[in-house]
């Protein structure tokens, strides 16, 4: 056991941190939330040029070579940073394409991922508003050398600039719901696709994407046909541990910025962080935010040497989405009035806590992972 | 003890549910009679319509004397009427006006102030707006640096103040400022009646964390430049504001309506449970939404039950039988009782809409007029707001408890 940092991870926290507080202020962060693209192209172009989309790719795929956990560090400093944008969904898919896809199709999306070419997001959420296999109902029909998609996904990360879509469909039906599934990867721009924004909280570019008779190319199966759900469980592994990265890297900056203010902020004569029930506020946050830190590093950890369990996962996420719920909370109420506006920075996560939590699976979804399959 | 409601007040009840049900159909779509409803344009324009049919009966303040405008009601069915009020989420009634500088009027001002200023806030005329915090002085309004400089028969105030609610749509302010430059903190306050188109008032919306792009906010700060303000707009006594301040404190602290409110909320939030199947079957079908529903009904009477009691200790310190003191120790409780349970009650909301739960509004998907992707962020301001949660604990530890000061 070492449970340091390597040298090069130490370094490539430290740039990540300087670089994303350098290239995007709280300033931009806002103005981005207002925009329609929702993310910077030249910060994109920048992250590509430090090799961060391909960073856990091989080289013979443009990428830096580094591990999951690699990749997983500059999640948690986008986390304590805020960076708004398709990032976080382009790396998750590209490594289903690495675990799943053909050689043909590595060579297709890998390297232009790694170039910051390509844009990548998975379509998995429907209406049903769940992320179980047996309310997969959008549906992908044979036809010739083609199949036809039909049906409508919610809550699609960044579908409004994706270049490609990860596309989970029903294809078969089957009585365990898990058979029949399988993913296309299919081009956004294909005739027949709609994409209307829905307006989140978070302010993060989630879309409803209709396929319309949407005709996608038999070879553009990722992974084996009706077998496909093994790899949206695979994919939902990575993206929930990576998310409780990003949140633990939420935690520590709200924490941080809690502590600054409680120390400058005066009332009655003194700063309010002298007073004993703010200090015992703060006191409760850093313990959240350390346990936080602990068990995101550690189940990415497992992620990254394939070790994790779906146990794992879903402890480390139910600990991270209350953790980042509450830890956000107490700092607005430390913050006051102030802490409530769009100006200030804290609000920022506030409402950042709520979406991860719902992202990849809230609460309620992890416990009953929990509960079975600790055999309840 | 005897629960019984008074004689006479259902009927009562019944004629005001009538009025709000019919006039409640013309409200905006999504209505909800929160302060983000309040800020738009067309909901102030419709809060205005609402508050003239109120006041052409005479029901913005039923319990006033009837020549301020009022119909000398009593205080139960001035309750009947709020919790009416409440449960329809119907505006017309200015909290700030009606609520807070009436009653303040009423019991310190002079009678020419009251003969100025309370037919029209009976009438629903005139809108108020509250100017007491600063960016320095919140919770601690004894710390206002907002300067009114004696010149003659005016004064002349300099300041900056904040969090002033819907003051983009109000006529006048009730304004914290200090008078003297020898005397600290509370005792060199003064209580002053501003009127908010004086030349030298700079009102900017300040916009809260829900908000985005063009939506209109419900917070202001104001800026006050050299603005000339009467010395009859002054009340109470040069340098006596805390004790005027105080008494609108204990206006602004009772609140009891809004338990009713929230029993609506929720019997809405059940029916929409009910009728929503998005995995197969009814939400209202799933165990944890059951008992999630559950515990807020509870909290929801245990909250209702505390505050009948808060409604009789005003009424016995109205007849002068209850010593100020307690009453100020359960409605300090119940304060952040009912912010916390306000918040618990967006929280819930967006557990249960699990995935739904972030859409707001504009979104078509968005369950219940994305009512509590909002309220998951309004909520927070409850309990800052009026004195936050630790002000009011500390009061009830220190005042209510007797436990002593380190």
């Amino acid at each position: 056991m070492n449970l340091d940092f390597t040298e090069e991870q130490k370094m490539l926290r430290t740039m990540a941190r300087d670089f994303l507080s350098t290239e995007c202020p709280k300033s931009l962060v806002r103005q981005l939330e207002e925009s329609d693209l929702g993310y910077s192209p030249e910060i994109w172009k920048k992250m590509a040029g430090l090799g961060w989309q391909g960073i856990m790719l091989p080289e013979d795929y443009g990428g830096t070579g580094m591990t999951f956990f690699d990749l997983v560090l500059v999640i948690e400093e986008m986390g304590h940073n805020i960076l708004p944008g398709p990032f976080f969904s382009t790396v998750i898919c590209a490594a289903t394409i690495l675990e799943a896809g053909t050689e043909e199709q590595k060579r297709e999306f890998l390297p232009k991922v790694s170039a910051g070419e390509m844009i990548l997001t998975l379509a998995l959420t429907e209406p049903s508003a769940s992320w179980q296999p047996q309310h997969i109902s959008v549906r992908a029909a044979a036809s010739g050398e083609n199949y036809v998609i039909n049906g409508t996904k919610l809550f699609v990360p960044d579908a409004h600039v994706a270049n490609y879509l990860l596309v989970v469909t029903r294809t078969k039906k089957s009585a365990k719901p898990e058979e029949g599934i399988t993913i296309f990867l299919v081009d956004a721009g294909s005739p027949g696709i709609q994409c209307e924004p829905q307006l989140t909280m978070g302010l993060d570019n989630k879309s409803e994407v209709v396929f319309e008779n949407v005709a996608v190319p038999r070879k553009n199966i990722l992974g084996k046909l009706n077998q496909g759900w093994t790899i949206v469980q695979s994919t939902l592994m990575k993206a929930a541990a990576a998310k409780v990265a990003e949140m633990s890297g939420g935690c520590q900056a709200s924490l941080e910025m809690t502590a600054d203010y409680v120390k400058e902020r005066e009332a009655y004569g003194h700063p309010i962080g002298g007073f004993q029930a703010i200090q015992h506020y703060l006191a409760d946050m850093w313990g959240y935010t350390d346990r936080t830190k602990s068990i995101a590093w550690e189940v990415n950890w497992k992620v990254s040497a394939g070790m994790a369990t779906a146990l794992d996962v879903a402890i480390a996420k139910a600990w991270a989405n209350e953790a980042y719920k509450w830890v956000t909370e107490r700092a607005v109420q430390c913050h006051g009035a102030i802490g409530t506006t769009r100006d200030h920075d804290i609000g920022l996560y506030y409402r950042r806590a709520k979406v991860a939590e719902l992202d990849y699976g809230d609460t309620d979804y992890q416990k009953e992972i929990v509960a079975g399959e600790l055999g309840f | 003890m005897d629960f019984e409601p008074i004689p006479g007040l259902a009927e009562a009840r019944k004629k005001y549910d009538d009025f709000f049900r019919e006039e409640m159909k013309k409200a905006p779509p999504g209505w909800e009679g929160g302060p983000e409803d309040l800020a738009t344009h067309e909901g102030h324009a419709f809060q205005r319509y609402v508050a003239r049919e109120l006041g052409k009966r005479g029901w913005v303040c039923l319990a006033w004397p009837k020549k301020y405008g009022g119909l000398e009601k009593s205080h139960f069915e001035q309750l009947a009427f709020n919790e009416a009020r409440a449960y329809w989420k119907a505006p017309g009634v200015d909290q700030f006006g009606a609520g807070m500088i009436g009653p303040t009027l009423l019991a310190v001002g002079s009678e020419e102030q009251k003969e100025r200023f309370l037919p029209p806030i009976a009438r629903g005329e005139i809108w108020w707006a509250q100017l007491w915090s600063e960016p320095n002085a919140g919770s601690d309004l004894a710390a206002a640096q907002t300067f009114a400089q004696r010149e003659g028969d005016d004064y002349i105030v300099n300041g900056q103040k904040c969090w002033t609610s819907g003051a983009h749509h109000a006529d006048w302010g009730f304004a914290v400022v200090r008078t003297s430059r020898e005397q600290t903190r509370s005792r060199a306050l003064s209580y002053l009646l501003i009127d908010l188109r004086s030349q030298g008032i700079t009102i900017n919306p300040l916009a809260t964390m829900s908000s985005h792009r063009t939506q209109e906010a419900y917070f202001n700060e104001i800026f006050l430049d050299n603005v000339r303000v009467p010395v009859v707009n002054r009340v109470g006594e040069e340098n006596d504001g805390w004790r005027m301040i105080r008494a609108t404190m204990n206006f602004e602290r009772s609140g009891l309506s809004a338990y009713g409110a929230m029993r609506r909320e929720l019997l809405e939030l059940i029916e929409f449970c009910r009728e929503t199947k998005w995995q197969g079957e009814p939400l209202l079908n799933k165990p944890l939404v059951r008992d999630r529903l559950a515990q807020l009904a509870i909290d929801i009477e245990a909250g209702m039950a505390s505050a009948r009691h808060v409604l009789w200790g005003q009424y016995k310190l109205f007849l002068g039988e209850e010593s100020p003191r307690d009453q100020a120790t359960r409605s300090s409780s119940l304060k952040y009782y009912r912010s916390e349970l306000s918040q618990r009650f967006a929280y819930t909301g967006c557990q249960i809409f699990g995935l739904y739960s972030q859409l707001k509004r504009e979104s078509r998907w968005a369950p219940l007029y994305g009512k509590f992707e909002k309220e998951y962020q309004s909520c927070l301001g409850n309990n800052i707001a009026s004195g936050t949660t630790e002000i009011q604990k500390n009061i009830i530890a220190w005042e209510g408890l007797g436990l002593p000061r380190i």
